[in-house]
């Protein structure tokens, strides 16, 4: 009854009138932060697919009115800028404007970091759970170490190294995050090659790469997909620390963390400079959050209370 | 125990020698010319080429790297350019400040984390369950260098309580320790309520209950002693993510500790502070995770025997 759309098949006979994904779908449905989140990734992506639509202005236009007699930023409350809904920035640009366009930069970095760090992560986790033995070891060995590097510091030195650019920050943070993937990928694989369809599908011959690729890797879908979700929260997080540092995503480029950045030494005079990016952040890392442990709660069924 | 001790240190002999090999090497690729910035912008062609032989950066990388190493160990990190003093002079210097703000950074993390994450499973559905685990969602969201500058902005510039940055009395540090200890303080109140929950329906504690112990004791000696456990595995894991966010506030409250000099020794490209930095740091984090493995072993006898 194992078919492609139920990896865990077996572990739901019981229930077999319902599909694996019908019955996770009643878990997710059920489940309001987790609703929240998807609501919310969903609209963050419309927004940044849409950026150019949405935004009222041009992110990176100075505006005449949008600076004070003294060249201050012009806060949302004064009724002269109806034109800023959240104000202007120390540059006199549109801060909603930004925000809306900060959203492509963090979305991007956030997912396609998460996607290379998933392929490295289920690659080595994977190849180490299912060969065991010295190569299992010195992988696994391997990833204790990268683990043990300050995450932020390793980032910092790659990044300086490698002079920051968009493409530098995703491979900067794949190359940081792939270790917690493929610690637990390592140890699902562990538990699932000792199961009966591995060992038949060794008994007829397939190949180690056909085994991990064919037979296992669909067993680790629910896994991967928890673990991309909950990776997309935190890269978003670590761009945004790193475009704070002012070596990650660069200007002119409207990053949220950049934004933080450029407008902290107007903290006292002009807060809203630096509350609304960090609420941007926040609540993105927020839903993605939600997200993934709503996904962990309706995908495993093996799950602890 | 002192064979466990023994083990465990030995095991991080490679953690540490991979660090150095990995930081070295990714520096020895870095695009700025070493010798150029310690010969400093006005020196002729023959100057640098000249420091440059002196201080054997023509030689292969794996002759650097084992000439540092054997220094590494005599305690000479080598000369910062910027700085002008050598890199463990400037760290010695600046450590006391990040110990300081960690050591008070994982006081306020374990304080409020483990007190509303157990007070969280003891009332759990009442509102103060709701209240810590909102406040848990959003304290893993917020990020550590906005709500330093939230943190400033309010109490600090606003109500006036606090200094506006930089290191000093025990009011210089209440805000940055806040800041440091809040993101981590959300995971540990995850953590100790779902592990105290589960530790709450087990059956020992049902027996201590029906022997007739008193309610504090049953909490302390049987449910806390056992829901620290997986409590403190998590420390292990979470304490290169602390120090990352020690970094971040360290940079936001003006904090004189070793991340700032971390970042500022990246941003000036000072080689040798980077890699004294960044090897300094990976140790402080090998050494915090030997102590709580020791920790965890002490905690539950199991560990020791494997």
């Amino acid at each position: 009854m194992t078919s492609q759309a139920s990896p865990l098949g077996e572990a739901m006979a019981p229930q077999a009138s319902e599909t694996f994904l019908a019955l996770a779908w009643r878990r997710f449905r059920r489940n309001r932060p987790a609703l929240f989140g998807a609501v919310f990734v969903l609209l963050l992506v419309t927004v940044a697919a849409l950026a150019p639509v949405l935004a009222p202005h041009d992110p990176a236009e100075q505006f005449s009115a949008g600076l004070t007699d003294q060249g201050l930023p012009v806060p949302s409350t004064l009724p002269a800028s109806r034109e800023f809904i959240l104000g202007t920035d120390q540059n006199g640009r549109d801060l909603l404007s930004r925000i809306v366009w900060g959203a492509r930069a963090s979305l991007t970095v956030g997912v396609l970091a998460n996607g290379l760090a998933l392929g490295i992560g289920v690659l080595l986790g994977a190849t180490a759970g299912y060969l065991g033995g010295w190569i299992g070891n010195a992988i696994m060995r391997f990833t204790d170490m990268m683990m043990a590097f300050p995450t932020l510091l390793l980032a910092i030195a790659l990044a300086a190294i490698l002079r920051p650019s968009l493409g530098i920050i995703i491979v900067v943070i794949g190359a940081v995050y792939w270790t917690w993937i493929a610690r637990v990928v390592y140890g699902e694989v562990m538990a699932i090659r000792e199961r009966q369809f591995v060992e038949s599908a060794r008994a007829i011959g397939a190949s180690s790469g056909r085994i991990i690729f064919w037979h296992i890797l669909p067993h680790l879908m629910p896994t991967i997909i928890v673990w991309g979700t909950l990776g997309i929260a935190n890269n978003v997080m670590l761009e945004a620390a790193l475009s704070y540092l002012g070596i990650g995503v660069q200007p002119p480029t409207p990053s949220w963390g950049g934004m933080i950045q450029q407008g902290q030494n107007f903290y006292r005079a002009a807060p809203w400079l630096v509350i609304y990016p960090g609420a941007a952040i926040m609540l993105t890392v927020l839903a993605f959050n939600l997200l993934g442990d709503g996904l962990r709660d309706a995908l495993d069924p093996y799950q602890r209370r | 125990m002192a064979k466990f001790l023994l083990k465990r240190l030995l095991l991080a002999v490679p953690v540490v020698v991979g660090i150095s090999v990995i930081t070295f090497v990714l520096l020895y690729f870095l695009p700025a010319d070493p010798a150029r910035m310690y010969a400093g912008p006005n020196a002729t062609v023959d100057t640098v080429n000249r420091i440059r032989h002196q201080l054997g950066l023509d030689q292969p990388v794996w002759v650097q790297y084992g000439r540092y190493v054997s220094r590494a160990v005599q305690g000479d990190l080598g000369y910062s350019y910027r700085l002008q003093m050598p890199v463990s002079q400037a760290l010695a210097s600046r450590f006391p400040y990040t110990l300081e703000l960690t050591l008070a950074g994982i006081f306020v993390e374990l304080l409020i984390g483990l007190t509303s994450g157990i007070a969280a499973a003891l009332r759990r559905g009442s509102w103060v369950d709701s209240a810590s685990m909102l406040l848990a969602l959003l304290g893993v969201a917020a990020p550590p260098f906005w709500l330093g500058l939230m943190f400033l902005y309010l109490f600090a510039y606003k109500a006036g309580l606090f200094p506006l940055g930089g290191a000093g009395g025990l009011s210089h540090l209440v805000l940055p320790a806040l800041t440091a200890g809040l993101g981590g303080a959300a995971w540990y109140a995850r953590m100790s309520r779902s592990s105290t929950l589960d530790i709450l329906h087990a059956d020992y504690v049902r027996t201590a209950r029906a022997k007739g112990l008193p309610g504090y004791r049953v909490l302390f000696k049987h449910v806390l002693r056992n829901a620290m456990n997986p409590i403190v595995t998590m420390a292990g894991m979470d304490i290169p993510w602390f120090i990352s966010g020690v970094v971040l506030v360290e940079i936001v409250f003006g904090w004189p500790g070793v991340g700032r000099l971390a970042v500022d020794a990246v941003q000036t490209a000072d080689i040798p502070l980077i890699m004294g930095t960044v090897i300094f740091t990976a140790m402080m984090v090998v050494v915090s995770s030997v102590l709580i493995d020791v920790a965890q072993a002490w905690l539950d006898p199991r560990v020791r025997t494997d």
